[in-house]
């Protein structure tokens, strides 16, 4: 053999378990956001806040644990498309957690203020995105094409709701300017979690590549296109 | 030893039909002609067969590396196009191998001439225990090829300054070529190899007994020289294969199992043995 198998094997192994924590940690963010603001818990948003810093001690360590893979081991084939698509999906969730930062603080600020309105389809747009950023990651440990498939075709569901939430919330703005500054809050929080939907997308298109070689992303254009 | 020339039905040939394409990239000419046309090729040492039914298109100007694990049949396959294993007694050959589309196991072939335009370098490099000058010139010479000293040593230096070693030894070209480092005698077997001016070079493991930075020299070399010539070169080197080449053959058992544009073999290999063979889970 020409480089030592079990060692790579291991290491690799160990490289996806740590991508999986940190989904885990990523998807925790986002459930707790989104409930600190349907509670009124501003405790709740804290901690979200303060939960950022262990997802980026992982996203390092991530891309340490490529690089040297790559440096090392020289992978060919289905090992080169999953160190190189752990790149990326590293880079997702690393931005997941952001967002759930992000999400914590319009969050904050919103709590400031006497609710709006009720709120449906924000939690039913947090609900969506977190179990799309579950399925992509589900798909990377079960190698399931299909989940990761069935995580694009929702992804025009979450764009729906946004575009919803918009409207509704633009109609009490222009009756009750009050409201103006709580809504943006809400319309920034709806557009926070519609872009996480768009980074699971991108870790299902990822887990694609990784069991097909096929680049699923942009259809239409260049490569893809001439597959 | 027998060789004959029979054409078999066999598997049919792996076309390269569309895979310069298949992506959208046009990173290997998808029109370069067909240098080599080997259809349908048995080999036998004595009663084992030693390659089963390959068939394959080398094409012009290109690097085509085989890889697979020892034994596989790959070296076995190099030196069958230009009939170096001629020399090997009890053995035999079927199918066909067209180069420029003649078939060079033809009765009528002359093999040095074959082997003129199919030059061949070695695992070792393998100098004349003479100067560096005449190392490069002895083809030239018993081959009737130049007319004057001045075109000899216009021809050396040629030569020479092809295989990237001309500034090394320009100042000493009649001492002994074996008091030449590996890296450097490597590169004047491939100028002797050049002088004659051959289509096409055999590459077997040129680069195996090489340290690191004589391996480079040897591979910008290969890059180099593929402008002028077909390149086939057998490598246990998946990532020199990986760096050189532009077609990639993997063979197992004798057998060739995909023949493919480089970067699909390792990245996206379509067969589950080439897989397993380029991520080191076999062979």
């Amino acid at each position: 053999m020409e480089r030592g198998f079990r060692h790579f094997q291991d290491e690799l192994d160990a490289l996806k378990q740590r991508l999986l924590a940190m989904g885990g940690l990523a998807e925790e963010r986002v459930r707790e956001a989104v409930s600190g603001l349907m509670d009124r818990q501003a405790g709740g948003l804290d901690a979200v806040l303060a939960g950022d810093q262990p997802i980026n001690d992982l996203h390092i360590e991530i891309d340490d644990r490529c690089f040297k893979l790559l440096a090392l081991h020289q992978p060919m084939a289905a090992d080169l498309r999953v160190i190189v698509a752990a790149v990326k999906i590293n880079t997702d969730l690393e931005r997941v957690g952001d967002l759930a930062v992000n999400i914590a603080e319009a969050g904050k600020r919103y709590l400031r203020h006497a609710p709006v309105k009720p709120l449906i389809d924000i939690p039913r747009m947090g609900d969506l995105a977190q179990s799309m950023l579950r399925d992509a990651l589900d798909a990377f440990v079960r190698r399931d094409i299909a989940l990761a498939e069935a995580v694009l075709a929702q992804d025009d569901t979450l764009d729906a709701l946004k575009t919803q939430i918009f409207r509704e919330l633009l109609t009490y703005m222009l009756q009750t300017p009050a409201t103006i500054e709580p809504a943006l809050d809400l319309i920034l929080i709806s557009r926070h979690l519609e872009r996480i939907g768009d980074h699971a997308t991108n870790v299902a298109e990822d887990v694609i590549f990784i069991l097909s070689a096929k680049d699923v992303r942009h259809p239409g254009s260049g490569a893809a296109k001439a597959e | 030893m027998t060789t004959s020339a029979t054409s078999t039905s066999a598997p049919a040939p792996a076309s390269l039909a569309g895979v310069a394409t298949r992506r959208g990239q046009n990173l290997v000419p998808a029109d370069a002609p067909v240098k080599i046309d080997v259809n349908a090729l048995n080999f036998y040492y004595g009663p084992k067969r030693a390659l089963d039914g390959i068939s394959i298109q080398i094409r012009s100007n290109l690097v085509t590396a085989f890889i697979g694990p020892s034994g596989c049949g790959k070296s076995t396959f190099l030196r069958s196009l230009n009939r170096m294993n001629d020399i090997i007694p009890m053995t035999r050959v079927e199918g066909t191998v067209l180069i420029d589309g003649e078939s060079i196991y033809d009765s009528g072939v002359d093999v040095v001439q074959l082997r003129r335009k199919v030059g061949m370098v070695f695992q070792k490099s393998n100098p004349f225990p003479k100067s560096i000058f005449e190392n490069v010139a002895y083809g030239l010479r018993i081959n009737g090829l130049v007319r004057s000293n001045t075109e000899m040593a216009d021809r050396v230096e040629e030569s020479l300054r092809q295989a990237a070693i001309w500034d090394e030894v320009k100042d000493r070209l009649h001492e002994s070529a074996l008091a030449l480092s590996g890296g450097q005698q490597q590169r004047l077997c491939i100028a002797r190899a050049l002088a004659i001016r051959p289509e096409i070079l055999l590459m077997d493991e040129p680069a195996s007994a090489l340290d690191p930075i004589a391996t480079q020299h040897i591979e910008e070399l290969i890059y180099e020289l593929k402008k002028q010539y077909t390149i086939v070169i057998v490598t246990h080197n998946m990532q020199q294969a990986a760096r050189v080449s532009d077609f990639t053959a993997f063979f197992w058992l004798g057998r060739l199992v995909e023949f493919d544009r480089t970067d699909r073999i390792f990245t996206a290999p379509a067969e589950k043995l080439t897989e397993d063979y380029v991520t080191g889970r076999c062979g």
